[in-house]
């Protein structure tokens, strides 16, 4: 194992577009939008000088970066592609073609507070309004996570046939450079075999696909689309084991701790803000409170038994969400967590703080003065 | 000299029982672009009457590998399928001549909701055929007015008539400096395999606009479709001609018409026979009502004939 590795500093935008190289992706629909426009220049230069032997499709707008990149995948294409916030949003019909269809595409978002009024910097209601559209959804908190996350994706998506949504914070994450440790190619083949679907558009196999459907029909692909979202979490989990294996990397599998053994206080967090949130619980320990994290990788499907087997008995959790439940007091991530604890874990106490939207900054400091708010609440 | 309906090849790609009315003129014009194209083809539609006719899953009535994408999207989707073809061929997964790429999507998904992504396709230059099959409205839900309705046709949402002219789109196509641009009706066969026949041997986007009198949006006899299509033509309210990189030239009986070798039947007769013209005769002002859509023909046939002079 391991030969060949390069440490190197790069963005998170650049370690996306890496890792679609790592995973040979054979199509790249894109279109601008701040803050993954990166993403997508980075793709089309590396296609441009041969680094990535694959075909960027420069589209004129979102709807079409996922509908080409649908198409590609029925045409039995490795796809990748990229957005932000609107892109997101204007894709919405799509994403449901996407997941109704059983395509397996990898897609970034990174994440950026939703138009009107306009903002260019991060919270989660992008990601969070397409929480119904049936794809499976990552949270990365570090460059490292988004390079390694995706090749993941590909694999739990390409086993499963359910799309995947890596997202990661603009800027936060997008523009900072970190460093990046980038296994062998040989590794990553090993990890990522070339995709071979059951089924492709084929003259020699004339069949329809997503064509009119009665409600017998119907309702058994909705309910096996429901079903096999579930399934993806110990997919998701095997990913995460065989990719440490290989690479001797691991961010966690469908959640990620922190000093949360013997904790007191449970934060529970994604995304960039829980990378900060290590340190936040690293002063609360120095003040004397027992203070942990719990950051879920996978949003959805939401990791239910995972998080009821990881919190401490007795433990107040502190939900920091970086979005709104509109019609409900606080945010899209304490609602997700009382509904799974419920009735399972009656010992466990949630609070809710929405913070951090449209790019306010997160400090150590700062959430570490909220969480001791919180707890004298 | 167009080719002969009696020397077409046999192959079907339309199969026998489908879902489409009788009389359908897209499953008409589906069945000569069949022989053209051969089985190694693969097809795009989007929601509309050709696939709320092809048949319920798991039946198919069309011979191809068929996928029905978002109404939108017809261009970006095809493009998707084009680069997937190709790149994979170019990394060895396929082998053998690569199938024609092609969408056959009504006017709603091409004038309207699909204009952006297709015109976005036509500027890249994707190497795909876009058929807009054109019956002039949104038949499949139930006949609503779309960019290709003429002026003075009922739709439901136009119950008095629709008060602006159609726009024409081919012209709008060709307007992309795209290798192929082409116009055709079910009434000249020939004239149709023929195209198609030429749009699959070119690279790059090709464009094939097909009237399709819808008897039911259009309200005359489903016995009378071949006929209404030859007079649409004969009116000069449809003109058959095609653009080979970037030349036009007119087909026949349309080529007279613009030469002014023969002069377009009146509309009257053509516009009469159709029920969604019918309240044009109610009312003191039906010969003012008749007589702008004649002038919006007359205007086509003259705006055409000059455009055609533009060889650079």
């Amino acid at each position: 194992m391991k030969a060949a590795v390069q440490v190197r500093m790069e963005t998170g935008a650049y370690a996306a577009a890496l890792a679609a190289k790592y995973a040979r992706v054979d199509v790249v629909p894109g279109y601008p939008i701040t803050p993954q426009t990166s993403i997508m220049e980075a793709v089309a230069a590396m296609v441009e000088n041969g680094e990535l032997h694959a075909r960027f499709i420069p589209v004129e707008g979102e709807h079409s970066v996922l509908a080409a990149a649908v198409a590609a995948s029925a045409a039995g294409a490795r796809v990748f592609t990229a957005t932000s916030a609107n892109g997101l949003l204007y894709m919405h019909e799509v994403l449901h073609m996407a997941s109704g269809g059983r395509l397996p595409v990898v897609m970034c978002n990174v994440n950026r507070g939703i138009f009107a009024p306009w903002t260019l910097w991060a919270d989660h209601q992008d990601s969070f309004a397409q929480r119904d559209t049936g794809w499976i959804q990552y949270h990365c908190s570090s460059n490292q996570e988004v390079f390694n996350t995706i090749l993941q994706a590909y694999r739990v998506a390409e086993q499963i046939n359910i799309p995947v949504m890596v997202n990661f914070d603009g800027f936060a994450i997008s523009h900072c450079l970190m460093p990046l440790t980038l296994p062998a190619q040989e590794d990553i083949d090993r990890f990522l075999p070339p995709f071979e679907p059951e089924w492709r558009l084929d003259p020699a196999h004339p069949s329809s696909f997503s064509n009119v459907t009665m409600a017998e029909d119907y309702a058994p692909f909705r309910q096996m689309l429901s079903e096999d979202i579930l399934a993806a979490i110990p997919l998701v989990k095997q990913a995460a084991q065989e990719y440490r294996e290989i690479t001797g990397m691991w961010d966690g599998d469908t959640i990620d701790t922190y000093r949360l053994e013997d904790a007191e206080v449970v934060v529970f967090a994604i995304n960039s803000m829980a990378a900060e949130l290590k340190l936040s619980v690293d002063i609360l320990r120095d003040e004397g409170i027992k203070a942990g994290l719990l950051r879920p990788r996978l949003y959805l499907p939401f990791p239910a038994e995972d998080i009821i087997q990881a919190l401490p008995k007795n433990a107040q959790v502190m939900v920091l969400d970086r979005n709104y439940n509109f019609g409900h007091p606080g945010g899209i991530l304490a609602a997700e967590l009382k509904s799974v604890l419920f009735g399972r874990r009656n010992d466990i106490t949630v609070k809710n703080r929405v913070m951090g939207i449209g790019g306010v900054d997160l400090t150590r400091r700062f959430m570490a003065n909220e969480i001791k708010a919180m707890i004298d609440e | 000299m167009a080719t002969s309906i009696k020397k077409l090849p046999d192959n079907e790609q339309v199969l026998s029982g489908n879902g489409a009315c009788g009389g359908c003129p897209a499953t008409m014009a589906l069945r000569m672009v069949g022989k053209a194209l051969g089985p190694n083809a693969i097809m795009l539609l989007t929601p509309a009457c050709a696939v709320a006719s092809m048949g319920m899953t798991p039946r198919l009535g069309y011979n191809w590998p068929c996928i029905n994408i978002t109404f939108a999207s017809a261009g970006s989707s095809a493009s998707g399928i084009s680069h997937a073809l190709e790149i994979m061929k170019e990394k060895g997964r396929l082998q053998g001549e690569l199938p024609t790429v092609f969408s056959w999507v009504g006017d709603g998904g091409t004038y309207d909701i699909g204009f952006q992504a297709l015109s976005a396709a036509a500027e890249r230059n994707e190497n795909i055929i876009h058929f807009c099959y054109n019956n002039e409205a949104y038949s499949n839900t139930g006949v609503q007015r779309s960019g290709a309705t003429p002026r003075g046709s009922f739709t439901t949402t136009t119950p008095t008539g629709k008060s602006q002219p159609k726009k024409n789109m081919a012209l709008l196509m060709l307007e992309h400096n795209i290798p192929y641009v082409a116009t055709a009706t079910v009434a000249y066969p020939g004239d149709l395999y023929d195209k198609v026949v030429k749009a699959k041997s070119m690279r790059g986007t090709k464009y094939i606009e097909i009237l399709a009198p819808c008897y039911l949006g259009w309200q005359f006899d489903m016995a009378e479709t071949v006929q209404l299509s030859r007079m649409a033509v004969r009116s000069g309210a449809w003109l058959l001609w095609e653009a080979e990189n970037g030349r036009i030239s007119f087909n026949n009986p349309t080529a007279q018409i613009i030469s002014g070798k023969k002069a377009p039947e009146p509309v009257d007769e053509y516009l009469l026979k159709q029920g969604r013209f019918s309240h044009l005769l109610k009312g003191p002002d039906a010969r003012e009502r008749i007589a702008a859509i004649q002038s919006d023909i007359d205007r086509e046939i003259a705006f055409m004939r000059e455009r055609a002079k533009i060889v650079i």
